[in-house]
């Protein structure tokens, strides 16, 4: 399978970096951290606007090595920066336009039809971009930097500028983007709600170093990393619609983790759907509940068992079908089970986010 | 009086396109590089503002004239002496409107930032086309500025055309030193005709410039 594999290191302003990381050269990988981690400057490395020691190959290409750094121009990238950056001096059109003259020739990619048509761009084309909301000018953008044909589709904070509806819809083309697109997509983010939606694969960074990567979910449930002890801290599941149930308005789901009903709008079977399950929204029992209100149970095997910021607090780890799920519960009710790893229990799923 | 009206814009006009071909890579220069001495430079371009004109004509007389090596290889490549003739007139015009020129497109420069020229970058465009297809057309405003002031400026000089120009009818003798002979030579009438026509003339060229500046910024607003 081919790969992006980057090192950058030095310092850059007031942090130094030192990351190293290969990312698959399909869907969706995102970068994570807080503000000033050094994933916008690594972003910025890989599209050769920045130059950092280290090196670079992307697919069969080296792009950066000991020797020399390919001029950002000449780099098949697309770019998309957090806020809109169209020219203002083009009208939406003759941006599009600007990337289709300069594309790189014989990489694959949509067309300018295909774009306009899938991202609903046909009443735009005529405008100028100083006429456009938020949420349109980044729908140029990301149409723009795909007609570049690149190999590899950046995206640094692409929702930061946007305001809630807006938000939404962006993240609803993200989303769709890899049936529009065959390029991959390296994704730079703060927000872990966005993270979880559309990442495949994760790198977190912290203070400019490498802390883990690997498949979203594996880094999700991690508890030896920040991401399991938030707020929002989760599971998330892949999965294919099975059946949908118009009259209880449910949908039953294949995941990675077992069968499952969720609450969906009605869609055929074999949609592939992306669940998003809290770990506060699990809980554990010893034998299978018959006289609960909650639908979903699927049996599991604890893992390990971990503190939570809140001292009364613990965080379970439980194995799932093929994969992981994360458990909030106090440290009363563990003892109370006897809860200890290798134990079979069962996982009682209070709630499930579907995208 | 019309043979210096069209020597003046003969040479308002050749002044203006060296300026713009010399202002703009300098303007470009000032406003991206990170040399510690470019405000030096800067502060060399901007002399004529405050020099008064006459310094200015006296030191490019000696500079240009046939006891400086400067004067010498002048005369070799025109094949005469560049004091007291057209040629020397655009030199003189130049560096005395220069700082008109390169201070409005370097504020131009700048106002764009980096963002776009990264973005061109990303798109695939080389430094060079990015300049040429973004950067030039997002100053436009600030090259026109700069165009009509130095085209504007090099119509009004005096004292640095009469140092290294003379008055040398239909070689150096502009119109403002026409006025300034009508006025020796007490014929008020003419000095009158073409004193108003100066004043109607730069009135016309400023405000349709600021008009034309200010629907270019509207259409991108």
């Amino acid at each position: 399978m081919s790969t992006l594999d980057a090192h950058f290191h030095g310092r850059h302003g007031a942090f130094s970096l030192d990351a190293a990381f290969s990312l698959p050269m399909h869907g969706v990988s995102a970068l994570f951290g807080p503000s000033g981690c050094g994933k916008t400057t690594i972003l910025r490395s890989i599209a050769g606007l920045n130059r950092m020691a280290g090196h670079l190959r992307v697919g069969d290409a080296v792009w950066q090595d000991a020797q020399r750094a390919m001029p950002a121009h000449a780099r098949a990238v697309g770019y998309v920066f957090q806020e809109a950056s169209l020219f203002a001096h083009l009208s939406v059109g003759a941006n599009l336009d600007y990337a289709i003259r300069r594309a790189k020739a014989g990489n694959a990619g949509p067309t300018r039809e295909a774009l306009v048509d899938s991202l609903g761009l046909a009443p735009l084309l005529p405008r100028m971009p100083a006429r456009l909301s938020g949420g349109e000018r980044q729908r140029v953008a990301i149409a723009r930097a795909l007609l570049t044909r690149p190999q590899v589709l950046l995206m640094d904070e692409p929702l930061s500028a946007l305001d809630g509806p807006a938000r939404d819809d962006i993240l609803g083309v993200l989303e769709a983007l890899p049936a529009v697109s065959p390029a991959p997509i390296v994704y730079v983010s703060h927000a872990i709600d966005e993270v979880a939606r559309l990442a495949d694969t994760l790198v977190v960074l912290d203070a400019g170093k490498v802390m883990a990567s690997g498949p979203t979910n594996a880094i999700l449930t991690r508890t030896d990393l920040p991401l399991a002890h938030g707020e929002h801290a989760g599971a998330v599941f892949r999965g294919r619609i099975a059946a949908h149930h118009a009259d209880a308005h449910l949908t039953e789901v294949d995941s990675d983790g077992g069968r499952l009903l969720v609450s969906a709008p009605a869609a055929p079977a074999g949609r592939a759907l992306r669940l998003r399950i809290a770990a506060r929204d699990v809980s554990i029992a010893l034998s299978r509940p018959t006289d609960s209100s909650i639908v979903n149970h699927l049996p599991a095997t604890v893992v390990d068992i971990s503190p939570d910021p809140h001292p009364g607090h613990r965080l379970v780890r439980l194995a799932v079908g093929d994969t992981v799920l994360l458990a909030r519960i106090t440290e009363h009710s563990r003892a109370r089970l006897a809860l200890a790893p290798g134990l079979a229990v069962w996982a009682l799923i209070k709630g499930v986010a579907v995208r | 009086m019309l043979e210096a009206i069209a020597l003046t814009l003969k040479l308002a006009t050749l002044s203006t396109l060296v300026l713009l071909l010399v202002g703009t890579p300098l303007a470009w220069w000032l406003a991206r590089s990170g040399a510690v001495w470019k405000e030096a430079v800067a502060a060399v371009v901007a002399l004529p503002l405050v020099l008064p004109p006459t310094v200015l004509g006296f030191y490019l007389l000696v500079a240009l004239g046939p006891n400086s090596p400067l004067g010498q290889a002048a005369t070799a490549l025109f094949g005469h002496a560049l004091p007291f003739s057209f040629a020397g007139l655009v030199i003189g015009s130049v560096i005395y409107s220069l700082p008109f020129v390169v201070q409005p497109v370097r504020n131009a420069f700048e106002a764009i930032g980096e963002r776009p020229l990264e973005v061109a970058a990303t798109l695939g465009a080389s430094p060079w086309d990015a300049f040429c297809s973004v950067a030039l057309p997002l100053a436009r405003p600030g090259l026109l500025t700069g165009a009509v002031l130095g085209f504007a400026h090099t119509v009004g000089e005096f004292g640095v055309v009469l140092m290294i120009g003379g008055n040398i009818p239909g070689e150096t003798r502009v119109l403002s030193i026409a006025i300034y002979d009508y006025v020796e030579a007490l014929e008020w009438d003419k000095a009158h005709l073409l004193a108003a026509g100066m004043v109607a003339f730069s009135f016309v060229v400023i405000l349709v410039t600021m008009l034309t500046e200010k629907r270019l910024r509207e259409r991108r607003a």
